[in-house]
């Protein structure tokens, strides 16, 4: 089956778009990001009266031209209906990626179009969307059941959608390892770029699920910060000695991969280069990762081995960071083990301290900050870090971005159910 | 014009989000408005509602114009 594949080919981003609770647009979204504000805040949006936490990070609300999300101006009212909001921003997103990327084959490339794959995946999906059929049924209206329901809740239909708006006829495929998802996405799509399925690729993460059944579902996981809600922009503190938990975020990141030959043949521009990629399981627990990190240094190492490199040739981090008593050090020590002496040469942070914890979108808007990092020398901060939880020899970029000469990052993702992903960008040669 | 017309003009015009005017007595939900299968079924949801009647399956399939739409209202509401 796969003897007659040719050697791997390279694979490099050429598009990036982003929704998240900083905005909309990449520039504008860094541009913040590098100043230290915070998309996080009090939930307005819904009651959060009965439940423990009650910030949340949410794309703001707005026009196209102030940075913010008005629905109306991405998306007919007509087509809204049969469409989760997480499809919604996925939709948001990928259009800014695709036509940052300049790759738009018309009806007339055929075979352009059959080489363009999309994979945006979600860690929960259309979860509202669940909640209001389910409402539906309680109350006998079983006939009310909206024929979209099923389309606008399933994962892959973010895919679906972005394939049908552009006419990407290429693999259709979509990601669900909850918070490791927006790795996985980007590596796997990669990876049928390096193995030939397809030439392009639209990958992505996307998710929505800051409502209250998904913040009431993650309370009672004991997974979300409860300690902050006066202080919304302090909840989520990575590493720092009183944080309490995640913050939940919403929003979405997508990437146009492309084979390297592709890109330059078009004369595309070029961000960096996807060098590597590797992935592990934990075997061990549904929510909590193994004791001793050793799931995310085997998922760290692997992607090392995948990009031929050792440690020291990296010089930034974007941490999985989510802000939890527990997992922050275990990354940080499992890094620390991995890097050994060339730890204090690194700088490692957590932009979840700026936009929360996307789920799902996670590891795709945190590629996109770890390119960005790349391409213009500069590490983004590690808000609310005051007093770390524990010392150690890595930069963890404290409450201020940090210029920094940067040619290689990785950018790491783990979910629940034990999965763990990094992937490994290059500056473009 | 009806007032079930009226009412029935007025929820495709949402439902379909297409011009007022082309929502003709005549009109095709699927040949001239642009709407799928989904969205007749959807559409015929939305009568039902309004209109406080119910549609069986057999009868909706049926109901491919807006003229259909009056016409089964209307008779459902004498009968």
């Amino acid at each position: 089956m796969f003897v007659h594949l040719e050697a791997p080919r390279r694979v490099v981003v050429t598009g990036m778009g982003i929704a998240c609770p900083l905005g909309l647009g990449v520039e504008n979204v860094w541009k913040r990001m590098l100043a230290g504000e915070s998309g996080l805040a009090a939930i307005q949006s819904f009651d959060v009266s009965n439940l423990p936490a009650k910030i949340a990070g949410q794309v703001p609300v707005g026009t196209k031209a102030e940075g913010k999300l008005d629905i109306n101006e991405w998306i007919p009212v007509k087509d809204q209906k049969k469409m989760d909001r997480f499809i919604q921003l996925a939709l948001v997103a990928a259009q800014e990626a695709v036509e940052d990327s300049g790759w738009m084959p018309g009806p007339d490339q055929e075979e352009e179009r059959c080489r363009t794959g999309v994979m945006i995946g979600s860690g929960i999906g259309g979860l509202p969307t669940i909640y209001e059929a389910s409402l539906l049924i309680a109350q006998g209206k079983q006939r009310r059941i909206s024929p979209f329901f099923i389309p606008s809740a399933l994962i892959n239909l973010a895919s679906g959608h972005v394939s049908i708006k552009y006419g990407f006829k290429g693999p259709n495929h979509a990601v669900v390892t909850a918070c490791a998802t927006g790795v996985h996405a980007l590596g796997d799509a990669a990876r049928l770029i390096a193995l030939g399925d397809a030439d392009v690729m639209v990958a992505g993460g996307a998710e929505a699920a800051v409502a209250e059944i998904g913040m009431a579902g993650f309370c009672a996981s004991r997974a979300l910060s409860t300690a902050f809600n006066d202080a919304p922009t302090k909840g989520s503190r990575p590493w720092d000695k009183d944080r309490d938990g995640f913050v939940m975020g919403e929003g979405a990141g997508v990437v146009v991969l492309e084979e390297l030959e592709h890109a330059k043949a078009r004369g595309a521009k070029i961000y960096a280069e996807v060098i590597g990629y590797g992935m592990s399981g934990d075997a061990y627990h549904i929510t909590a990762p193994t004791e001793d990190g050793d799931g995310a240094f085997r998922a760290m190492r692997a992607a090392l081995r995948s990009a031929g490199l050792s440690p020291a040739e990296i010089q930034y981090v974007n941490a999985h960071g989510t802000s939890t008593p527990m997992g922050d050090d275990l990354e940080l020590q499992a890094v620390e083990r991995l890097w050994g002496d060339e730890a204090k040469n690194l700088a490692m942070s957590s932009t979840k301290s700026a936009i929360g914890h996307l789920l799902g979108a996670a590891g795709a808007v945190e590629g996109i900050f770890s390119i960005l990092a790349i391409r213009d020398s500069v590490a983004p901060p590690t808000l609310n870090l005051e007093s770390p939880s524990r010392e150690s020899p890595i930069d963890r970029v404290a409450l201020e971005a940090q210029p920094r000469k940067i040619d290689i990052a990785l950018s790491n993702s783990f979910g629940f159910g034990g999965t763990n992903a990094s992937i490994i960008f290059k500056k473009a040669a | 014009m009806s007032d079930t017309a009226d009412k029935v003009k007025k929820i495709v015009v949402e439902h379909l989000g297409v011009e007022e005017s082309k929502v003709t007595t005549e009109a095709s939900f699927i040949d001239d408005l642009g709407a799928d299968s989904l969205d007749t079924v959807e559409l015929v949801m939305a009568f039902e509602e309004a209109f406080g009647v119910e549609i069986p399956d057999d009868a909706a399939e049926k109901i491919t114009t807006v003229k259909d739409a009056i016409d089964y209202i209307e008779k459902q509401k004498s009968a």
